[in-house]
């Protein structure tokens, strides 16, 4: 039947594709999933209507200042919240079987890995656009430069990159996908809402300060509002940035490292 | 290493694997011809998915050594992938995405171009019988329909040994005699086929050699007609009129026949497979001494269902009840 010897080994040139094909298996739901696209698309729209709204006048004082205040920082929780995505389908693949056929296929062990985390990218993209235009459409402004608008997306678009390894690794040990929503709100809520992302860090108790100045939410979001509608950029940036890192180095390996031994 | 011998498709020898403290398989030795179906035949939890999952790749042994046409699945992981395909007892297809895509995906990740994949895909839809439903999401299929979309992935890449495990659970008569003609289809275009079953009607119809697992040992191997030969004479059914006195029955033919027989839970039947029918008069003689009034006394061939009882100590399922998991623990 089959008349070539099989290979050897298999090339990167080979494993990027397949991460490629598994990046479009990704997007694919976008379309096919009924929840996807509207939970991707409305969530960040709640966040907006609701925390614009709700804490605006307590806050700022008016709707506007705070909308200004407060956006960069939705960005954030956005963008940070769809991460649980990741683990959430490495969850469902593990239970499903599906990661077992990709494991009997001569793909690399690592594509299914990485398209998943690629498509996830996309999908934050997608996050921060929506996040950018229906705020603009309440009335934000963008007041900085456009370039470091730009820079702005990117960098949370860098920051979720690196968190979505720590939720890979939550969906290869959290057992289900259920139990990677609950593990993953259990982590993800005290580390967005404790942080400068909807009130200024001089407003809250000084113990919670405390801990606020260390969150790596705070310099994403200060950084945010830096590069969207000025103030302090370097520093935060650099300590994202910073950040960011620390979370690949850690997480990325052992989730691969989780990953393989499954095997 | 020893070399399988040139026909041999799949070869194990000694396979350990452990989950904590359960042995799953406790030194599996099978070996399949090439272009044969060999049948992995066990109750649930006898280790055919674990030796699967071995012999597939997808897990690691923890001692003994396998090889599909000649190349070791550990050392030559990378190659034997190339060489097969794997339909889980569960269904491993991408409920979100529709049947197509599922298949183009599966293309796709083998290598394949674009549009071989594409034209591979709708193939396989066709000859499947999914071709109605290509384009709907996966979840949206029935149970046989599954079973068959995940069938067809496992076929996408033409593969010269095909692993099927459980592939007629939960399937309806009709699919399933569709599934036993696709197989034999494969065995004769020079495939080689290892299936896993519990049903001893799949094993004896559709397989040509059959290795009999239980509790991870391999307790019987050879062909249908050789196991059966192998449990011989004929089986003796004895039921006491009153269902209490059924241990005594069990007792005395146990005494008789220096065997131990199997008793039936719902009905008190005791039956035991004897090779002197001369047995019959005493036996009659001595519980109408014992005052055992009998309802029923046979002595006939033996079923495919004793030859399994014989052999594993119980019943396989009259039907697919629940679908248990057989590797233990979160071992996935």
């Amino acid at each position: 039947m089959t008349a070539l010897a099989p290979s050897r080994h298999l090339s990167p040139l080979t494993g990027l594709a397949n991460t490629f094909t598994l990046t479009w298996r990704s997007l694919l739901k976008l379309k096919t999933n009924p929840e996807d696209l509207p939970a991707l698309v409305l969530t960040p729209i709640m966040y907006l209507v609701l925390f614009t709204y709700i804490f605006g006048g307590a806050i700022s004082g008016n709707v506007h200042n705070y909308l200004q205040f407060e956006l960069p920082g939705i960005l954030v929780l956005a963008v940070i919240f769809s991460t649980l995505g990741t683990g959430q389908m490495l969850s469902q693949d593990i239970e499903t079987g599906v990661f077992d056929r990709f494991r009997s296929l001569p793909i690399a062990r690592w594509a299914p890995l990485f398209g998943a985390v690629l498509g996830d990218v996309t999908r934050y993209a997608l996050s921060v656009a929506v996040t950018l235009a229906f705020g603009m459409l309440l009335g934000f402004r963008i007041q900085a430069q456009p370039l470091a608008a730009a820079a702005g997306c990117l960098l949370v678009l860098v920051f979720a990159l690196a968190m979505c390894w720590f939720s890979a690794l939550l969906g290869l040990i959290a057992g289900s996908a259920r139990g990677v929503q609950w593990i993953g709100s259990l982590i993800y809520f005290p580390l967005t809402f404790g942080s400068n992302v909807l009130v200024p860090t001089a407003k809250l108790p000084g113990w919670l300060q405390a801990f606020v100045k260390g969150n790596p939410m705070t310099f994403l979001t200060e950084a945010e509002r830096g590069l969207l509608v000025g103030g302090p950029v370097q520093t935060p940036v650099i300590r994202t940035l910073l950040w960011s890192l620390g979370l690949v180095v850690v997480f990325a390996p052992i989730a691969v490292e989780v990953y393989r031994r499954r095997t | 290493m020893n070399t399988p011998p040139a026909d041999t498709a799949i070869e194990a020898r000694g396979l350990v694997k452990r989950f904590g403290k359960t042995i799953a398989l406790n030194g599996v030795d099978l070996s399949a011809r090439k272009g044969t179906v060999l049948g992995l035949l066990g109750p649930n939890g006898a280790g055919k998915t674990t030796a699967v999952r071995c012999l597939a790749t997808l897990i690691r042994a923890d001692a003994g050594t396998a090889s599909v046409l000649g190349y070791d699945v550990q050392r030559d992981a990378h190659q034997v992938r190339q060489l097969i395909g794997l339909t889980g007892q569960y269904a491993s297809v991408d409920e979100m995405l529709s049947g197509f895509n599922n298949l183009v995906m599966i293309g796709r990740l083998l290598g394949i171009g674009r549009r071989t994949a594409k034209a591979r895909a709708s193939e396989l839809l066709e000859r499947f019988g999914l071709a109605d439903a290509a384009t709907r999401p996966a979840k949206t299929y029935s149970g046989g329909m599954r079973r068959r979309l995940d069938l067809a992935a496992s076929m996408v890449g033409r593969p010269a040994v095909l692993f099927l495990d459980e592939p007629t659970t939960g399937l309806d008569p009709r699919s399933r005699n569709e599934l036993w003609e696709m197989v034999r289809g494969l065995t004769a275009d020079g495939a080689t086929v290892l299936l896993t079953t519990q049903y001893l009607e799949e094993a004896d119809r559709l397989c040509h050699d059959i290795t009999v697992i239980d509790h991870g040992s391999v307790i019987a191997a050879g062909t249908p007609d050789e196991l059966k030969a192998r449990v011989g004479g004929q089986v003796l059914a004895v039921t006491a009129a009153d269902p209490s006195r059924a241990t005594d029955v069990k007792a005395l033919i146990a005494e008789r026949t220096g065997l131990a027989p199997a008793t039936s839970p719902e009905s008190g039947t005791v039956t035991v497979q004897v090779t002197d029918p001369g047995l019959v008069p005493t036996l009659v003689r001595e519980l109408d001494e014992k005052g055992i009034v009998v309802e029923e006394l046979t002595l006939r061939k033996p079923s495919l269902d004793e030859v399994f009882l014989s052999l594993t100590g119980s019943l396989p399922p009259e039907e697919p009840a629940t679908r248990t998991q057989e590797t233990a623990g979160s071992a996935l």
